[in-house]
């Protein structure tokens, strides 16, 4: 019952204890700010000159920020494809399509390689996963999952599981058996759990573990056995679209790219991110480790395929063309690491010459979307997953 | 060709009045989610068209035709063309070969392969169009492509309802000229909207009339050129069966649409009274987060990080990708002949059976091993061959350390500990049978680590025994006879007498126990031959 009058004032989490309060807009060091009453207090008794602000933080995050860019332009005397000169040109690569998996009836978007270098998994927006001896052209094993859009699967490194995922949010796992009358749907095992819908997942190298990158904006790491959270990877803003393990027998690291613009490589022990990358001008769809594990590769909607050096923490060539105006979906290299193939939303595969920074072919076949790219475990033959329900081996 | 006959016709730009012909102004449009996926593309797209058809500014010549109901030849030589100076201006088009040459110049293609895709992809999504057919391709000849308007332009999200697309049919058939029969995916498709709309029909035939009383006052010529570009329109949405649908979305970027919710927005304006729901999945949307000072805090210290990392030259950094690609190239299949043969190639699968068998691997495998302690651990030939070697030399302990360990973080979370312990007690604890060297700082910490036992305990020692068989026994391996000679496929002397045949049963029997990883070293047994 007091008479006194209020002032209106906007009700939100303030600027320095971030809790909700009604605010006060004040000025501090000539920016402004809005804090909560109990905060305009405290700042008044401590001093203006102490005491860390969001906007003094930011500012010194800028500073750093131009610092490093200046640290990192130091090193940069000379770019890759002009070192790349004095390489041998590649000759015209005869690449056609060796095989067309038919079977699928709406999209397919992903598909992974097994390691017996001729099976492979493929997902669909059908709802349906099917296992196929691609060298025969043989429907090994098939499973429809509940939920349509399968945007993520992958083979086991053993050969005896497959794991997919996509719109469920979850990962699970199937034990393949060479049981004939096998009922795959009913041995499933749920293993992750995210809370928005599966973009990517990957075992590590055994059955044990899945990585898992998802909408919500993270990475994880499962047991398999136990469906436990191992380790969880927070540090993108936006959805994580694409994983990729580094190839090293000894390095527990990985890299990620996705819906920010940024390509993070992260150490799957501590969680933390090591390195990150942002040169793209759009989202990132796919990111794949060159095979020595010193750099990796990614796609773009931005219609760039780009290499980033992790030793010199920078990116080191563009793959790009004023004709290619389409994103770019996947990418993977060839054994060497010579070839870098990516598909693109044109329809089309370019094989780029990684050193040289010039495209070598452009690969006409399919007659939609490519989703997915990769390259056999013996790099004899890369397949291509595309909207138009088919895959294609192209050697 | 086309600067030729441009000298000979008459070249009639389309007029201001005209209000199909977009203008070269930019449109400007302060819009937040311009640099969506599907908006990037539908940019650089409108650039282009607009660039085509920029006269002035090196585009395409634009022709005009004589009457839009005449057969347009679609030959190939330009000359063949009339250009009819006339008062009934049908409208601006381009010849189908000055668009494949323009992009050809103008975009750097090499092949007219190349730019005839691109072409049709920019008609696939509904830019321009083939004034004779409506098959959204581009043709590298005479044919005539007029461009959209920019109303109808994708990139103005247009989700048009089915009761749009039944004005449209009906307003088709209303109308009595041959150009605008039905063809018979479109006949069947009124006759099913026809039996879902079976109650709302009247209104839509009296939409249908109301288009075509409006239509009728308008100009003639324009009246041709918008119903072309409508026509386009409604083949980009409710494609001809066969064609790809270029509206789908990828599913994962559906949310930052300019509109999310796909709200439909009427054609032809009409109010729509079932906004059924598109079946497309809406992800809870998360509204960008403001960064709060633990997030801009954890970015400084991310920063300092980087700032403390020792970096190489980019020059450093390229020669060594430059080796690494140079020494693996004769492994490519995709840049050197594979032997036998790629088996993708020649349905022969020798190459993979070849592999397969680990006994006599060939010598460009062998060769691989000599890379690097990582390439030959990689291969599991290599991997036992090493261990062999080792085995003679009675080292084999650090391997063996080195592969439990790989080992043990493989195995599910459960198993873990357990394994850790008979790690430990195999080859670090007091009196361990296997026992190897570590440093005492890495002993420390792992004796450490063993008490709450984990999946990278061992990461230090594994790391320190790592190096100290790169630099020591690696480099012995590959000076040693049972490498060299598979490099240098020297065949080994036949067991011709017990003596041998022995010692050869010896090393199996030894390589085998050295394969179970927990199998104790059999120093006794060794030591009696």
């Amino acid at each position: 019952m007091c008479d006194q009058t209020f002032v209106a004032i906007t009700f939100g989490p303030c600027d320095r204890c971030e809790k909700n309060f009604p605010l006060m807009s004040i000025y501090i060091q000539g920016e402004a700010a809005t804090y909560c009453s109990f905060c305009v207090d405290t700042m008044a008794c401590e001093g203006l000159t102490k005491g860390e602000t969001l906007v003094t933080l930011k500012n010194e995050s800028d500073s750093l920020k131009k610092k490093l860019e200046e640290e990192r332009n130091k090193l940069h005397d000379i770019e890759l494809h002009k070192v790349a000169e004095k390489v041998e040109v590649l000759g015209a690569l005869p690449i056609k399509t060796r095989r067309v998996l038919k079977g699928h009836s709406n999209k397919v978007l992903c598909m992974d390689w097994c390691k017996d270098k001729r099976r492979l998994v493929s997902s669909s927006q059908d709802g349906k996963v099917i296992v196929w001896d691609a060298f025969t052209l043989n429907k090994e094993h098939g499973v429809t999952m509940p939920c349509t859009w399968v945007m993520a699967c992958a083979y086991a490194p053993s050969g005896c599981a497959i794991a997919c995922g996509g719109l469920d949010n979850k990962c699970c796992v199937f034990p393949l058996s060479l049981d004939k009358n096998e009922n795959l749907a009913a041995k499933k095992k749920n293993v992750a759990m995210h809370t928005n819908y599966l973009s990517a997942c990957s075992f590590t190298n055994s059955d044990m573990q899945i990585l898992t990158s998802s909408g919500d904006g993270t990475c994880a790491l499962w047991d398999v056995e136990s469906s436990q959270l191992l380790q969880s990877f927070h540090g993108h803003t936006a959805d994580v679209l694409s994983l990729h393990l580094a190839p090293s027998e000894t390095g527990n690291t990985f890299v990620s790219g996705g819906c920010d613009k940024k390509c993070n490589v992260w150490d799957m022990r501590s969680g933390q991110n090591v390195q990150s990358f942002e040169t793209h001008d759009s989202d990132v769809n796919c990111v794949r480790y060159y095979p020595s594990g010193d750099a990796f590769a990614s796609a773009s909607d931005d219609a760039t395929c780009r290499l980033y050096d992790l030793r010199a923490d920078r990116e080191v060539a563009i793959y790009q063309k004023d004709s290619i105006i389409f994103g770019a979906t996947s990418v993977d290299f060839s054994q060497s690491g010579r070839l870098l193939f990516a598909g693109y939303n044109d329809y089309t595969v370019n094989a780029w010459d990684v050193l040289k920074g010039t495209r070598v072919s452009i690969l006409f076949g399919h007659e939609n979307r490519i989703s997915s790219l990769k390259v056999s475990p013996d790099g004899t033959a890369f397949c291509s997953a595309s909207w138009d329900n088919t895959l294609r081996i192209w050697a | 060709m086309a600067e030729g006959s441009k000298d000979q016709g008459t070249v009639v730009m389309g007029t201001a009045t005209s209000p199909t012909t977009p203008t070269p102004t930019t449109i400007t449009i302060t819009d937040p989610e311009e640099d969506s996926p599907n908006m990037i593309v539908y940019r650089k797209i409108e650039d282009i068209v607009m660039r085509i058809q920029d006269e002035k500014a090196g585009g395409v010549a634009i022709r005009t035709v004589k009457s839009f109901l005449s057969k347009i030849p679609s030959v190939v030589s330009v000359h063949v063309c009339v250009f009819v100076r006339s008062s009934v201006q049908v409208g601006s088009c381009v010849l189908g070969a000055d668009i494949v040459q323009w992009l050809m110049k103008n975009l750097s293609i090499e092949d007219s392969a190349e730019a005839i895709h691109l072409g049709s992809l920019v008609a696939a999504q509904g830019y321009f169009f083939p004034i004779s057919d409506h098959v959204l391709t581009l043709k590298d000849d005479g044919t005539l492509y007029r461009f959209q308007s920019p109303y109808f332009w994708p990139s103005n999200c247009w989700e048009p309802e089915n009761t749009d697309y039944a004005i449209y049919l009906c307003k088709r058939t209303m109308q009595n000229k041959a150009r605008l029969e039905l063809a018979d995916y479109e006949a069947e498709n009124l006759a099913r909207l026809q039996r879902a709309f079976a109650r709302k029909w009247e209104f839509i035939f009296m939409q249908a009339e109301a288009q075509v009383k409006i239509d009728r006052k308008k100009d003639k010529a324009e009246r041709k050129i918008l119903d072309s570009q409508e026509r386009a329109f409604w083949d980009v949405h409710r494609p001809v069966p066969g064609c790809v649908n270029t509206t789908e979305m990828d599913i994962r970027k559906c949310r930052r649409e300019r509109n999310p919710h796909r709200v439909k927005k009427s054609v032809y304006g009409t109010p729509d009274d079932s906004q059924s729901p598109s079946p497309v999945h809406i992800p809870s949307s998360q509204p960008a987060r403001k960064a709060t000072r633990e997030d801009v805090q954890k970015e400084i210290s991310f920063l300092n990080i980087q700032l403390d990392r020792h970096c190489m030259k980019v020059s450093k950094v390229a020669d060594s990708l430059m080796c690494y690609t140079e020494q693996f190239m004769e492994y490519d299949p995709f840049v050197a002949p594979m032997e036998p043969s790629n088996p993708w190639l020649t349905d022969d699968t020798s190459f993979w059976d070849l592999e397969a068998g680990s006994r006599d691997p060939s010598q460009q495998r062998v060769k691989k091993w000599g890379f690097s302690m990582e390439e030959c651990l990689k291969d599991p030939a290599g991997r036992d061959q090493f261990l062999k070697f080792l085995e003679s030399e009675f080292s084999s302990e650090n391997l063996q350390f080195w592969l439990a360990v790989q080992e043990l973080k493989r195995r599910p979370l459960q198993e873990v500990a357990s394994r850790a312990q008979e790690i430990w007690q195999e080859f670090l604890a007091e009196g361990a049978p296997s026992s190897i060297n570590l440093d005492s700082h890495s002993y420390e910490r792992t004796s450490q680590n063993i008490k709450d036992p984990g999946r990278y305990s061992f990461e230090d020692a594994q790391e320190h025994i790592y190096k100290l068989m790169k630099s020591d026994s690696y480099a012995r391996f590959l000076r040693s006879n049972v490498y060299q000679d598979l490099l240098l496929a020297r065949k080994k002397q036949q067991p011709s007498d017990t003596e041998q045949g022995r010692r050869t049963s010896l090393e199996k029997f030894t390589r085998s126990v050295g394969k179970s990883l927990t199998g104790k070293r059999l120093t006794g047994l060794m030591q009696s031959s």
